[in-house]
C-alpha cells in the first residue's frame, strides 16, 4: 500500500458493476463460526445484539412487575415479604430505566444510522462492538447480584443515607455502584461514536439539515449522555468509596451532605429521561410520514425541538428534589423551568398531528403504534407538567401519580414507538415482515392492557397511595384501583408476549418483504433487506431529505440524489468521511477489520469491577493488566490501516 | 434557619412590595379563580372520595395551606384533561377526516404528496400551548409565595423525628420543664398555624398529611421547617412518603386537632406523669423497667429509654407500631408478643418474657393514660 492509494480520488460506478458487490462482500464479510460472532464489528449485528438484549431484560423486568403487581393486588397480601418486594421494585426500575430503555434505542441506533446516513459503519466500529459487550457484562454483572439475592433495594435513584453501609450493609448496594459504573463506561463510549459518527459518515451531501429526525434525537440524547454519565459515576464512585473505606462524602454524621448524592444523581437523571425517549421520539417523526405519504410537517421545527428539549432538560433536575427544603425562591426557577419545557414538546405533538391532518393514513400497525403514542406522550406530557408545578407537585411527588407519570412516559414515548419501529424496520432487519393481523392484536392488546393498568395509578395517587409501599391497609380507598392495575398489567404482559411471537413466527415465515416494502423515502431502503455486510455497493449522494420520494415530490434545488450509482470504495475496508456541516466528501477512511479486542477489553474490565466488589485486589490488579493488553491489542499499528511506518515512508 | 429567622423573613416578605403585589393580585384573581374553579368542578366533586373513604386523598382538604394549593391543582388538572382530549380528538379527526387508506401490497407505491406545509398546526398550538404554560407558570408563584410562610406567628413548635419506622414527637418550649415527648401522634390546635422542626433520626423520610400540606423530607444533617394550620379539630392521616426501608409502607402517624382549649387540657395532660400503679400493674411497672426500660420512657419513673416511643400516655394514643395497629385489647399484647410477625423489620424484637410477666407488663401499660 501507498500514500498514493490514501489520495485516491474513488472512482464513481453504478451499483450494478459487474463484481463489485463480489469484491465488497469478500472485504466486509466477518469469518465463519462462532469467532467472527465473537469478533465482529458489523454495526448491524451489533444493533441487533442490543435489541434482543434489551428486550431479554424488558422482558425479565416485566414478569418483575407482574410478581409484584400480585402482591398489591389486594390489600395486606402476604406473597411477598418486605425485603423481596423491596429488591423487585428497585431491580425492575433499574432493568427498564438502565438496562432496556437506553440500551434499546441504541440498538435502533447502531442498527440505523450508517443506513440512514448512506455510510458503511459507525465511525469507530470497534468502540460500538466494546459498547455492546460492556452493556452485556454490566447487565449480566447486576442480575448475578440479584440472583445471589443480592439485588439493589433502595430504588433505582438509590438514595443515601439508606444506601449507606450502616443501613444497607450487604453487598447489595455494591453490585448496584460498581454495575452502574461499567454500565456508564458502555453508554459513555456508545455516545461518543454516535457524535463522531454523525460529524464524520453522513453521505456526500447529506447537509446537518438532511438528516432523519432519529438522527437528530440519538444526537442530542447521546450529547447529554457525555455530559451527564460522568455525575452519575462520580456518585456511584464516592458511594462505593464511603461504603468500602469509610470516607465521608455523603455520611451526615461526619460533615457530609445526603443532598449531595441527590444533585449528582438527578443531574444525570433527568437528561438521561430525556436521553430515553428523544431517539423514540425520532423515530416516530421518521416512520410516522411514511404512513401519511408525506414528509414530516416542520422538520426544522422539530429537528430544533430536540434539541432545546435536551437543552432545557439540563435545568430541571431540581423538580425531583422540590420537598428536600431547599429555598423557594431557588425551587421557582426550577418549577418554571419544568414547565417551560413542555413547549418544545408541544412543537412535536403538533407536527405529527399535522403530518397526520394533512397527509392521507395508511393503518398499518406500525401507524397505529406511532399514532397512538401521540396520545400517550400527551398524557405522560400533561402529568409531568403538574407535577412541574411546585405546590402541586408537594402533594403529587412520591405517590402513585408519578408512577403514573413515569410508565406513561417510558412505556408511552419508549415502547410504544420500540415496538412500532419494529413492525416499520423488521423487513429491513430479516427481510420478512411482521404479520399484520397480528400486529393488531398485539396493538390493540397492548393499548388497552397498558391504559387499564396505567391509567388508574393517577388516580390512586390523587387518592394518596404513596409509591414503594409493599403493601397497604384495606380501608385507604385504593383496593379496587390496584386491582384494576394487576389486571390491566397482566393484559399489557399478553400484549407483549403476541409481539414475541409474532417477532419469533415471522422471522421463520413471513412474506419477503423486499428492498422497500413500505415505500419510504430514506436511505436504509436502497439497499437490499437484510442489507450485506458493506450496506450500500457504491456510496449514495443525497440532495434532500428524502432522496427514494424525489420523483414525486418537487425539490426546490432542482438536484437529485443518487443512490444507484457514486463513488466506489474498494481498496479493503473503507469509507468516506464528509464536512461536517454540508458533507462535502473530504477524506477516505482506513475501517478497522474485525477484532476480539473489545470483547477481551470488555471483559478484563469487567473482572476489574468483581475484583473490587469482592476485595480480591489481586483479581482487580490482574484484570487491570489484561485491560492494558486488550487496549495495546486493540491500538496496535496496522499496515491496512496505514499505522505503520513503512507504509508512512513509502 | 431557626425559628426567629424564619418569622424574619416572613415580617421581611410582607412589607416588600412584589410580595404585596402578589397578594394583591391573588386578591383580584386567585379569590375569584377559587369560586369559579368550584363552581366549573362542582359536578365533579360530588363524586370525590370523602376524607373517611380515602384518608390519603389530597382532593380534598381540611387545612389553610392545603386549601391554597387545592385550587391550584384542580386548575392545572383541568388544564391537563382539556390538553388530553383535545390532543384525542384532534388525533382521531385527522385519521378519520380524511378517508384511510389500506396497507398496499408490498413493492407497490402509494402516492407521495406535500399537500400544504401544515405549519399552522404547529404555530398555533405551540402558541396556545406557551400561553397556557407561561398563565400556569404565574400561578404557581402566586401559590408558592402565599404557603412559604404561615399566615401569623406559630404558638406551638414541635419537633419531629423520623425513625425507621416511627415517628417521634418532642413538644418544645423554653422551660425545659414544659417539654414532653409522644410518638406517632400530633396533637396540635385547631385554627392556629403550628411550626414543626423536622429531622431525622436515621435515614430519610417525608413527612406528610395530604389534608393539610404537601411533603417535606426529612433529611439527616439539616432540619427543615414547615408550617400547618388546620381549619377545624379532626383527625388526619399522615405517611412517610419516601422510600425508607423495609416498613417505610408503614409509617403512618395521625394529626389530631383539637380546639385550642382542649389542646392545652391535653398538653398539660402530657406534663404529668401517669398515675402511680397498684396492684398487678405495679409488678408489671417493675418488670416494663427491667425488660423495656432500656429503649422505651415512661415519665416520672426508672424507664428513659431513648431509642423507642416514649410510652408515657401510650393509652391515650389511637394506634400502635405507627398506625399498623388499633390500639386495643388483644393487639396491644400481640404487639409486644410478636413484633417481628406483625412488622418485619421493625426494630423492635420479641423480649423474652414469660407470660406471666407478659400479662404484668399488659396490665401496667393500660395504666399509662
Amino acid at each position: 500500500m501507498t500514500i498514493a492509494d490514501y489520495e485516491r480520488a474513488p472512482s464513481v460506478a453504478t451499483r450494478d458493476e459487474a463484481g463489485l458487490a463480489d469484491e465488497l462482500q469478500e472485504i466486509w464479510k466477518a469469518e465463519p463460526g462462532i469467532g467472527g460472532w465473537l469478533s465482529t464489528v458489523d454495526h448491524k449485528q451489533i444493533g441487533i445484539r442490543y435489541i434482543v438484549t434489551a428486550f431479554a431484560f424488558l422482558i425479565a423486568g416485566g414478569v418483575e412487575a407482574l410478581i409484584f403487581r400480585l402482591q398489591l393486588a389486594r390489600p395486606n397480601e402476604h406473597l411477598l415479604t418486605p425485603e423481596q418486594y423491596n429488591q423487585l421494585f428497585t431491580v425492575h426500575g433499574m432493568t427498564m430505566i438502565f438496562l432496556y430503555a437506553g440500551p434499546v434505542l441504541s440498538g435502533f441506533s447502531n442498527y440505523l444510522w450508517p443506513l440512514l446516513l448512506g455510510a458503511r459503519d459507525m465511525a469507530l466500529p470497534r468502540l460500538n462492538a466494546l459498547s455492546y459487550w460492556l452493556y452485556l457484562c454490566a447487565g449480566v454483572f447486576l442480575y448475578v447480584a440479584f440472583a445471589m439475592g443480592f439485588g439493589p433495594n433502595d430504588g433505582w435513584f438509590n438514595y443515601v443515607p439508606y444506601a449507606a453501609r450502616a443501613y444497607n450493609g450487604g453487598p447489595n448496594i455494591d453490585f448496584y455502584s460498581l454495575g452502574m459504573i461499567l454500565l456508564g463506561i458502555s453508554t459513555t463510549v456508545g455516545s461518543i461514536n454516535f457524535v463522531v459518527t454523525f460529524l464524520r459518515m453522513r453521505a456526500p451531501g447529506m447537509s446537518i439539515n438532511r438528516v432523519p429526525i432519529l438522527i437528530w434525537g440519538t444526537l442530542t440524547a447521546s450529547a447529554a449522555n457525555i455530559f451527564a454519565i460522568p455525575a452519575a459515576s462520580l456518585a456511584f464512585f464516592l458511594l462505593w468509596m464511603d461504603r468500602n473505606f469509610a470516607t465521608h462524602f455523603f455520611d451526615t454524621q461526619s460533615g457530609g451532605q445526603a443532598l449531595l448524592w441527590q444533585h449528582l444523581f438527578w443531574m444525570f437523571g433527568h437528561p438521561w429521561v430525556y436521553a430515553i425517549v428523544l431517539p423514540a421520539m425520532g423515530m416516530v417523526s421518521d416512520g410516522l410520514p411514511v404512513f401519511c405519504r408525506r414528509p414530516l410537517v416542520g422538520y426544522t421545527a422539530v429537528a430544533l425541538a430536540t434539541v432545546a428539549t435536551m437543552v432545557l432538560g439540563f435545568g430541571v433536575w431540581v423538580h425531583h428534589m422540590f420537598a428536600t427544603g431547599l429555598p423557594s425562591i431557588s425551587l421557582s426557577f426550577f418549577s418554571a423551568a419544568s414547565i417551560i419545557i413542555a413547549v418544545p414538546s408541544a412543537v412535536g405533538v403538533f407536527a405529527w398531528l399535522a403530518t397526520i391532518a394533512t397527509g392521507k393514513p395508511v393503518f398499518t400497525a406500525p401507524f397505529l403504534f406511532f399514532a397512538s403514542f401521540i396520545v400517550l406522550f400527551t398524557i405522560g406530557g400533561v402529568s409531568g407538567y403538574m407535577t412541574g408545578s411546585l405546590p402541586v407537585d408537594l402533594q403529587l411527588t412520591d405517590t402513585y401519580f408519578v408512577v403514573a407519570h413515569i410508565h406513561y412516559v417510558l412505556i408511552g414515548i419508549n415502547v410504544f414507538p420500540v415496538v412500532g419501529a419494529v413492525y416499520f424496520w423488521f423487513p429491513k432487519f430479516t427481510g420478512r415482515m411482521l404479520d399484520e393481523k397480528l400486529g393488531r392484536w398485539n396493538f390493540w392488546t397492548m393499548f388497552v392492557g397498558f391504559n387499564l393498568g396505567f391509567f388508574p395509578m393517577h388516580i390512586s395517587g390523587l387518592l394518596g397511595m404513596p409509591r414503594r409501599v409493599y403493601t397497604y391497609a384495606e380501608g385507604m380507598g385504593w383496593d379496587w384501583l390496584n386491582m384494576i392495575t394487576t389486571i390491566g398489567s397482566f393484559v399489557f404482559a399478553v400484549g407483549v408476549l403476541l409481539f414475541i411471537v409474532n417477532v419469533v413466527v415471522s422471522y421463520r415465515r413471513g412474506r419477503i418483504a423486499g428492498d422497500n416494502p413500505w415505500d419510504a423515502p430514506t436511505l436504509e431502503w436502497a439497499t437490499s433487506s437484510p442489507p450485506p455486510p458493506y450496506n450500500f455497493v457504491v456510496i449514495p449522494t443525497v440532495a434532500s431529505r428524502h432522496p427514494l420520494w424525489e420523483d414525486r415530490l418537487e425539490e426546490p434545488e432542482g438536484e437529485k440524489s443518487h443512490v444507484g450509482a457514486g463513488l466506489v470504495l474498494d481498496h479493503g475496508r473503507e469509507a468516506i468521511g464528509t464536512t461536517a456541516l454540508d458533507a462535502q466528501p473530504d477524506i477516505i477512511l482506513k475501517m478497522p477489520g474485525d477484532s476480539y479486542a473489545p470483547l477481551l477489553l470488555a471483559l478484563s474490565a469487567t473482572a476489574i469491577f468483581v475484583g473490587l466488589l469482592t476485595h480480591l485486589w489481586w483479581l482487580a490488579g490482574m484484570a487491570a493488566v489484561c485491560t492494558g493488553a486488550a487496549v495495546l491489542v486493540w491500538l496496535w499499528p496496522e499496515t491496512a490501516l496505514g499505522e505503520t511506518a513503512e507504509t508512512a515512508d513509502v | 434557619m431557626d425559628r426567629t429567622a424564619l418569622l424574619d423573613v416572613a415580617e421581611e416578605r410582607k412589607h416588600t412590595s412584589w410580595a404585596l403585589g402578589a397578594r394583591a393580585v391573588h386578591l383580584l384573581f386567585s379569590k375569584q379563580k377559587c369560586i369559579s374553579t368550584a363552581s366549573v368542578l362542582a359536578p365533579v366533586t360530588w363524586a370525590l372520595p370523602a376524607h373517611a373513604q380515602a384518608p390519603l386523598n389530597y382532593l380534598t382538604s381540611h387545612g389553610t395551606k392545603a386549601d391554597r394549593v387545592l385550587a391550584l391543582t384542580w386548575g392545572v388538572m383541568f388544564v391537563s384533561v382539556a390538553v388530553v382530549l383535545v390532543i384525542a380528538f384532534l388525533l382521531v379527526w385527522s385519521i378519520w377526516w380524511r378517508p384511510g387508506l389500506s396497507a398496499p401490497a408490498p413493492g407497490s407505491k402509494l402516492a407521495v404528496e406535500r399537500p400544504q406545509s401544515g405549519l399552522n398546526w404547529i404555530w398555533i398550538g405551540v402558541g396556545i400551548s406557551s400561553t397556557v404554560l407561561l398563565a400556569s407558570i404565574v400561578w404557581t408563584v402566586i401559590v408558592l409565595a402565599q404557603t412559604t410562610n404561615p399566615p401569623s406567628r406559630p404558638g406551638v413548635t414541635i419537633e419531629i423525628t423520623a425513625r425507621q419506622w416511627w415517628w417521634q414527637v418532642r413538644y418544645l418550649s423554653d422551660d425545659s420543664s414544659r417539654i414532653f415527648a409522644t410518638a406517632n401522634e400530633i396533637h396540635i390546635p385547631a385554627g392556629q398555624p403550628v411550626l414543626l422542626h423536622l429531622i431525622s433520626g436515621d435515614v430519610i423520610h417525608s413527612f406528610w398529611v395530604p389534608a393539610l400540606s404537601g411533603k417535606t423530607d426529612v433529611i439527616p444533617g439539616q432540619t427543615n421547617e414547615i408550617w400547618l394550620q388546620a381549619n377545624g379539630p379532626g383527625i388526619y392521616r399522615g405517611q412517610c412518603a419516601e422510600y425508607c426501608g423495609l416498613e417505610h409502607a408503614r409509617m403512618a402517624f395521625l394529626v389530631v386537632a383539637q380546639t385550642p382549649a382542649d389542646f392545652q387540657h391535653w398538653r398539660q395532660n402530657q406534663l404529668q406523669s401517669p398515675s402511680q400503679p397498684a396492684g398487678i400493674a405495679e409488678l408489671g411497672m417493675a418488670d416494663f423497667n427491667t425488660h423495656c426500660g432500656g429503649c422505651h420512657a415512661v415519665r416520672g419513673t426508672d424507664a428513659n429509654g431513648v431509642l423507642g416511643p416514649d410510652l408515657s400516655h401510650l393509652m391515650q394514643r389511637h394506634t400502635l407500631a405507627a398506625g399498623v395497629l388499633t390500639n386495643d385489647n388483644p393487639n396491644l399484647l400481640n404487639w409486644i408478643r410478636d413484633p417481628q410477625g406483625i412488622k418485619p423489620g421493625a426494630m423492635m424484637q420479641a423480649p423474652e418474657l414469660s407470660s406471666a410477666e407478659l400479662a404484668r407488663i399488659d396490665a401496667y401499660l393500660k395504666t399509662l393514660r
